[in-house]
């Protein structure tokens, strides 16, 4: 077995391996980036449609556009790269952490490093994951292998297909597929709201008069080699309504049901995961439970724009710096925060009081002239106006230094979240479909 | 109408006079966060154009497959035409980022472009 030592590992080269990357090394520091893929960009480079780096380079770009951009960053940079490696084991027992990946080219490598930056992103939630019964053809595929096999491989999945759930990934096949000739049936989602950005439901569904059923689910898959069609039955308060349930035939289904942070090599060395993000719980550096390991972008929690992600992971790569000078806050030194109501998650978990804090966080409901409100120890420090909240729209704010000015009085200094809104969840329903 | 040029998806509202030759004058957008959503609610209903993206293939060690899109959005009536003349061609490396694939698609002096680069 081949061993190296570099200051810093991060594992994954999709955009938050790459804005991490350049962070750490224009500080001086040694990087190895290992990458599953043969190239960088990750998803990116699947992601050929448009509407990626409005925030962070003032243009519309697609995927490819976006990870060429980065790559060519990069460039300028001395990193070493690890392609084609896979990522086994990280051992924390000594002194320097043992990172363990394995590849065709250089067989099985030991990295010691004094950090790594977790940097995988997520996966896809799968057929498994939301129990719908039926046979087990061929033709069911998640979204985001459809869209690889579309786009890299060149084939054509299927014909005729349905598309479950109505997630960005899905919307986007939705269009992908009619632009390849195949015909889009509709899209299925369980939720009274569609899942993905609004534009996506303009742009993808109704430019070509594709249905979607909003809260609707499949009740059965037909089908013995191939998928012949789908069981589609609507929800009511709940409740299956299967007298209303209505046949559609199709030879492909697409699963668009949702990302998970991809955790597994971090979990088995004791890496603490939040079980409302998937990803690990992080203090104010984005630092994990176990010190020295880092985590941004959708291995963290799944963002919804790439230039988040790429913002959060050049956050990351600072702080990495700031620890390896021995510079960074310690957790001692920081604050809990909480999601309060309305909010499903907020990241990162802790913040300090000597310098900005940024967050994100994700609301649990849909509402519009809603209020973040923000407590430290139950006593309000800011009410923020927000036009418009709908769960697949992330939410950010800074807290800032003159904010926590005058806390100090009491131990805890939590931080809470708050979102305030009065409609009740009938009415949210009914707001969607005004706009 | 929800507007499509980014991610916000501003909510527009747009009104015009009810006459027989309409021109960007005559239809007021509201609602917008940006110019950009002005042009839009105008076009959306003049002339609705979209940026089109696909794949096209390629003869390369590298990949099978090379990204394009249309450098401008694409008046909607020619996207049908423009897909199949992309479905039709291969290409050889190589290819740089930005690349004209097809100059002046139907007359409209919108490119299609290649949106990575292929060395080899």
């Amino acid at each position: 077995m081949k061993s190296k030592d570099f200051d810093v590992c991060i594992i994954g080269g999709g955009s938050a391996g790459m804005a991490a990357a350049v962070e750490v090394v224009r500080e001086g520091y040694s990087v190895a980036l290992i990458e599953r893929d043969g190239n960088l960009g990750g998803i990116l480079n699947q992601c050929i449609h448009n509407g990626f780096g409005l925030h962070r380079f003032n243009e519309e770009l697609t995927g490819p556009e976006y990870a060429e951009r980065y790559s060519n960053i990069l460039k300028k940079e001395s990193i070493e790269y690890f392609f084609g490696m896979t990522v086994t084991e990280i051992d924390i027992s000594g002194d320097v952490k043992r990172v363990y990946g394995f590849s065709a080219v250089y067989g099985m490598v030991e990295f010691s490093v004094k950090a790594v930056i977790l940097a995988m992103g997520c996966r896809e939630r799968n057929r498994g994951n939301i129990g719908t019964p039926g046979t087990r053809p061929s033709g069911i595929y998640t979204a985001g292998l459809a869209q690889r096999l579309v786009n890299i491989d060149g084939y054509i999945p299927g014909k005729t297909c349905v598309i479950v759930g109505s997630g960005d990934i899905g919307l986007i096949m939705a269009r992908r597929m009619t632009w390849i000739g195949a015909e889009v049936k509709g899209v299925v989602e369980i939720q009274p709201y569609p899942a993905g950005l609004t534009r996506n439901i303009v742009q993808c569904l109704n430019d070509f008069s594709i249905p979607l059923y909003l809260s609707h689910v499949i009740s059965q898959i037909h089908g013995r080699d191939r998928v012949t069609g789908v069981d589609v039955t609507p929800l009511e308060n709940g409740m299956e309504m299967n007298e209303k349930t209505f046949h559609i035939p199709c030879d492909t289904l697409l699963l668009s049901v949702g990302l998970i942070p991809d955790n597994e090599v971090p979990k088995k060395c004791g890496v603490d995961l939040n079980p409302e993000t998937g990803g690990p719980y992080v203090d104010a550096n984005l630092m994990t439970s176990v010190d020295g390991i880092f985590a941004c972008g959708n291995v963290l929690h799944v963002h919804d724009l790439v230039d988040f992600v790429s913002e959060e992971a050049s956050r990351c790569g600072r702080y990495v710096s700031e620890f390896l000078r021995k510079e960074h806050q310690s957790k001692a030194d920081q604050y809990p925060v909480r999601a309060g109501s309305n909010i499903k998650y907020v990241v990162p978990n802790n913040y300090t009081p000597e310098r900005e804090n940024k967050f994100f966080l994700r609301s649990m409901v849909v509402g519009n002239n809603v209020e973040l409100l923000l407590k430290i120890n139950g006593e309000e420090i800011r009410r923020k106006k927000v036009k418009h909240v709908q769960p697949s729209e992330m939410i950010s704010f800074t807290l800032k230094e003159k904010d926590v000015i005058n806390m100090g009085k009491y131990k805890e200094n939590t931080l809470e979240a708050h979102i305030v809104v009065q409609k009740s969840k009938e009415e949210g329903k009914k707001l969607w479909k005004e706009r | 109408m929800i507007c499509i040029s980014c991610p916000i998806g501003c909510r527009l509202t747009v009104s015009w006079e009810d006459k027989e030759e309409l021109s960007d004058e005559d239809i007021a957008v509201q609602g917008n966060k940006c110019v950009r959503g002005k042009e839009y609610g105008q076009e959306e209903i003049l002339a609705p154009k979209r940026v089109v993206t696909a794949t096209c293939a390629i003869r390369s060690e590298m990949t099978l497959r090379v990204p394009v899109k249309t450098n401008r959005p694409l008046i909607k009536r020619h996207i049908n035409g423009l897909l199949e003349e992309v479905y039709q061609m291969n290409l050889e490396p190589p290819i740089g980022i930005g690349d004209v694939i097809i100059s002046n698609i139907a007359g409209t002096e919108v490119d299609l472009v290649a949106t990575r680069s292929i060395p080899h």
